[in-house]
């Protein structure tokens, strides 16, 4: 995959001792960032299957330390944190994972005889977009309905998980944590100096040297 | 002892949080369980908390209970998405129909404050039509109320919540000046500004309830966004930070982390107390009258949940309509991408809007909407991205490298009351042992016109400024209203015009749950008006000899 950096050398985290982050916020990334890199609520079997989902569903590039997606979702699990509400047709978050990890490792066995984790990407998509479609082998989802599961669940927890980490801020630019100080220039095409700079082309170098300055 | 105010009620020992200052008390009475207070106020958001104020201003002994935690804002609230969902109602609700309500972060509120504390404050007036839609416009049903004396409640409500807007408004009856100025527009609300010039419609800043100039011990809003997840600076004027110091320096009590789980009945049919689930245990607090204002779900759960031998059918339920005619509002919006960098992730989410076709009859649909710019924190607009576009993989992420080019235009549209559209008890059971909400939500044929009609006129404005990339979320519902309506008889609602059930004389409703309609505006500073006007007239009736004491 080509990944163009839109901005180069900006690092949402040199914003830490600024007054754009106080006390709570700083406590709160640091548990982000903490997050436990082994499971505690799923099995090492369940844990494989799922680090492959991850993978499909946002990859990520090898120059940087990836997001450990899994874990945000084993945390979220393992402290049984909640969204406030629940499709009808779908069981308690907990094992609505537990089934649909089980149904991705049982399909991938139906179909290839070999483990989800070690297909090649290709298969592994084609399996989640079968979830996707609701075009799922019945017998492997035990009575879950695959396509609410891949939305609710396989969607939304991944993909929250990815955007609620710095790294992902730096991607896209996001200015991250805002208080107590805020923003000054509210215009288009302004900027406070606290915010980064987006690279046109050729301009990768000027630009990289102005965000190691966003503070 | 623990201050986590999560796990540990703060409002103790004659004592409760200044929001104001880290660290920082103020004295707050306390009133001993086994004699009846006046008034016992369960919830303490838009509705509650003004009442709570009101009551206790006017003398009486008064109780606010709320489930949820009594929030420091200047030391509790990080600038983060994903750790300030402990301000969201998350304990388990089960949703159905044919499109079911996502809840959550998305509409429900547990704290001192209630939703308020992360609400994105936009603060509009109903058109007064609106008062008498069956009578004047053909659909849903009449209010009791008269819009002339709402006119008045809405404008004390402006100045108690300082709200700050445009100098003149373009739509509607003449109103007073808003109390602030309106606060400085961001790009992607000049987009919204651009887009409905070139439609020849009219646009204005929104009426929004964050201060632009300094009050009491709030300072002016800093434009951090970060509104919708708490304000951690106290510009938001959230009831937190109002009317709730008020009801303290007034002599209430509020009682955080204490969930109702059921109103006490006494042999001759009045409600007497109720039963609350506080610190570990179970606790009975008498009182002279109920009033619930737990919003459009938990109030007819709670009264649901609160049958007796003698009312089987749930508390003030006589007519059957508690929890029927539920409404949400379409929340659907058309998002593009400007060449300029817009980063519209600056100020407030809402900086401008147009009620045009919330004061434009010529349609073939019943009802209003009106729509608002845009800015989406990055989870809940990859939410947004992925969901509607069924995006992942590497296309997501690249579409996301867009975000700070982003514009959008989001809807509030007035979904029409409908008999099956309800909550009710479901089988499960919640932490503290009480069925949780079943909550069952369909779309009928107006709703559908609407939002179609709605997503035309948004995505034609896009177009006309300029903007590529352009797509409808086609999805999005959000505020709710309905299941405990006001109306003028106890066959075909629930309360009466001044929130008092049919049934049972001192339990009272006071909080979204009482709209008969829901209009085409966001809901709160109506709630906030009805619930001042219940204040009013709970001292004329007792004045009048109509309340026991
Ligand atoms: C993200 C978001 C943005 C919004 N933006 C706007 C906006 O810009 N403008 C607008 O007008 N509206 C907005 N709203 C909607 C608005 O917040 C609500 O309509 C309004 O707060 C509802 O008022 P209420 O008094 O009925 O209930 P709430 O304010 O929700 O208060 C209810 C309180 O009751 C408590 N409670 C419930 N049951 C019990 C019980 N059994 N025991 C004890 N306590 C209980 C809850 O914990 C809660 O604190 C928004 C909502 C959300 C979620
Ligand atoms: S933008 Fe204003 S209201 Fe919103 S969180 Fe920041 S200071 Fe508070």
């Amino acid at each position: 995959m080509t990944d163009r950096d839109r901005y180069p050398g900006y690092d949402v985290l040199a914003k830490r001792h600024s007054l754009s982050w106080n006390d709570a916020t700083r406590k709160a990334m640091d548990a982000r960032l903490g997050v436990p890199r082994e499971p505690r609520f799923l099995s090492q079997a369940e844990w494989a299957t799922l680090v492959a989902i991850c993978e499909r569903i946002v990859p990520q590039p090898t120059s940087r330390p990836p997001v450990p997606l899994a874990g945000y979702i084993d945390q979220k699990l393992n402290d049984d944190a909640r969204s406030g509400f629940r499709n009808a047709a779908l069981p308690p978050q907990r094992e609505a994972w537990k089934k649909g990890l089980a149904a991705f490792e049982a399909e991938a066995r139906l179909r290839h005889d070999m483990s989800f984790h070690c297909l090649d990407g290709e298969r592994q998509d084609e399996l989640l977009r079968c979830a996707e479609a609701g075009r799922s082998d019945a017998s492997a989802w035990d009575g879950m309905e695959a396509s609410l599961f891949f939305s609710e669940h396989v969607m939304n927890d991944i993909i929250a998980a990815y955007y609620a980490h710095p790294t992902s801020w730096n991607e896209i630019g996001f200015g991250g944590p805002a208080g107590p100080r805020g923003y000054v220039r509210m215009r288009r095409n302004r900027r406070d100096p606290w915010e980064p700079v987006e690279a046109g082309s050729g301009d990768e170098a000027r630009v990289r040297r102005e965000n190691m300055r966003v503070r | 002892m623990s201050d986590d105010p999560m796990t540990t009620p703060r409002a103790m020992r004659g004592r409760a949080p200044d929001v104001f200052h880290p660290g920082g008390w103020v004295p707050m009475k306390e009133y001993p369980q086994r004699e009846p207070v006046d008034f016992v106020v369960i919830g303490t958001g838009a509705g509650g908390g003004p009442l709570i104020a009101r009551l206790a201003e006017r003398g009486y002994a008064v109780i606010g209970f709320d489930a949820g935690p009594y929030f420091r804002p200047l030391e509790d609230f990080a600038s983060d998405e994903t750790s300030q969902s402990q301000l969201f109602w998350t304990d388990e609700r089960l949703v159905d129909g044919a499109n079911p309500l996502r809840l959550g972060s998305n509409n429900s509120g547990r704290a001192v404050g209630g939703s308020t504390v992360h609400y994105a404050m936009v603060s509009l007036r109903f058109r007064p039509e609106w008062f008498k839609s069956r009578t004047l416009l053909g659909y849903g049903a009449d209010w009791p109320l008269d819009w002339q004396e709402m006119w008045r409640y809405y404008a004390q409500a402006e100045r108690d919540l300082a709200i700050a807007g445009p100098v003149s408004y373009p739509w509607g009856p003449k109103r007073p000046r808003y109390p602030y100025r309106a606060h400085e527009i961001n790009g992607a609300a000049e987009v919204l500004a651009r887009g409905a010039e070139a439609m020849g419609y009219q646009w204005a800043e929104t009426p929004l309830a964050t201060v632009s100039a300094p009050r009491g011990e709030s300072p002016p809003c800093v434009y951090r966004g970060f509104c919708r997840v708490g304000c951690s600076t106290n510009a938001k004027q959230s009831q937190l930070v109002t009317y709730i110091p008020r009801a303290l320096a007034a002599g209430a009590e509020i009682r955080d982390l204490a969930m109702v789980g059921r109103i006490a009945v006494d042999a001759a049919g009045r409600a007497c107390g109720v039963h609350y689930h506080r610190n570990g245990a179970w606790h009975f607090q008498a009182a002279r009258n109920v009033i619930v204002a737990g919003y459009a779900i938990e109030t007819p759960r709670l009264l649901l949940n609160s049958a007796t031998d003698r009312f089987p059918e749930g508390l003030a339920n006589g007519s059957g309509l508690v929890g029927r005619y539920l409404m949400t509002q379409s929340n659907q919006a058309v998002y593009g991408v400007m060449d300029e960098i817009v980063r519209w992730n600056k100020g407030p989410p809402s900086l401008t809007i147009t009620e045009h076709w919330n004061y434009e009859d010529r349609k073939d649909f019943h009802g209003g909407y009106c729509w608002m710019a845009q800015g989406p924190l990055p989870v809940e607009w990859s939410a947004a991205l992925s969901g509607s576009r069924r995006l992942w993989g590497a296309a997501l992420r690249e579409k996301m490298g867009d975000y700070n080019h982003q514009v959008g235009l989001k809807m509030v549209g007035e979904m029409l009351p409908h008999f099956d559209n309800r909550v009710s008890l479901a089988d499960e059971t919640d932490r503290y042992g009480l069925p949780i909400a079943r909550v069952t939500y369909s779309w009928h044929d107006n709703d559908k016109a609407m939002i179609q009609h709605a997503l035309g006129e948004m995505q034609r404005s896009l177009e006309l400024v300029g903007a590529r990339d352009i797509w409808r979320q086609e999805n999005d519902t959000n505020h709710l209203a309905g299941t405990a309506r006001m109306g003028s008889d106890g066959k075909s609602s629930v309360v009466d015009a001044d929130c008092r059930s049919w049934d049972i004389p001192n339990l009272w409703i006071c909080d979204g749950s009482v709209f008969p309609t829901t209009g085409g505006v966001n809901p709160s500073l109506t709630i906030t008006a009805i619930a001042l006007r219940t204040a009013d007239r709970i001292c004329e009736l007792h004045r009048a000899g109509d309340l026991r004491f």
